[in-house]
């Protein structure tokens, strides 16, 4: 399920929600991604999305991620408008029957998210606001996967 | 009447996230003529590299066909998570 929510959201409990009553499933993991807080850096993130495509477009991901990693079950939970430092920015969860492919699936959706998902993320920061390209080596990661 | 849609930098550029032009122009290259014409800022960004072309909400590559009730969006290097 993709979830796109302008609120904070509570990583634990969705972690919960997600593992709780599951049978067959042997291997849950997660990633959970922050706002960075550096001194004297970026003061908050603004993610923008475009709510009717952006889902669609990351369920999509998250099919081929079923299909590809075998998995049991995947969540994606992504965080939209301004982001404060320390908050949760994503949390990606994925459920298998052993622990590799749901360790690879969590890889490849963050790999994807990263510099393919349609999400625009601008930094606020004391010299003004700048919007974020994806680097060489985010690009470079999502080239992993590309058969 | 033709829906355009901007996101991330190029929003920022033209100061205006959504718009309809009438008459719809015929293909995206005339597309992204009128609207160079009538937003300068904007007339470098769209052919900028990494802008990606979305009609009716799926992805295009390259020229296309419009029709006239097309929405399209144009969509700068995509960077979440």
């Amino acid at each position: 399920m993709i979830t796109l929510t302008e609120q904070p959201f509570d990583a634990g409990a969705a972690l919960n929600a997600f593992s709780a009553a599951r049978s067959g499933t042997g291997a849950v993991a997660s990633f959970l991604g922050l706002a960075r807080g550096e001194v004297g850096q970026t003061i908050a993130l603004e993610l923008e999305a475009w709510p009717e495509f952006t889902g669609p477009e990351i369920e999509k991901i998250a099919v081929e991620a079923r299909r590809r990693f075998a998995l049991h079950d995947v969540a994606v939970i992504h965080r939209t408008g301004k982001i404060a430092p320390g908050e949760a920015i994503v949390l990606v969860m994925t459920a298998a029957t052993h622990r590799r492919g749901a360790f690879e699936a969590c890889d490849f959706l963050m790999d994807y998210l990263k510099s393919r998902a349609p999400l625009w993320k601008k930094e606020h920061g004391p010299a003004g606001a700048r919007w974020v390209e994806p680097t060489a080596r985010d690009l470079a990661d999502a080239e992993r996967w590309d058969a | 009447m033709m829906r355009v849609l901007l996101f991330g930098r190029l929003r920022d550029l033209a100061g205006w996230r959504e718009t309809e032009l009438t008459p719809p122009p015929a293909t995206l290259s005339d597309l992204k003529r009128r609207l160079g014409e009538a937003w300068p800022e904007l007339a470098a960004a769209l052919a900028g590299p990494g802008v990606q072309v979305a009609v009716d909400r799926a992805l295009v590559r390259g020229e296309t066909a419009l029709a006239p009730g097309a929405e399209v969006a144009f969509m700068p290097p995509m960077s979440g998570g």
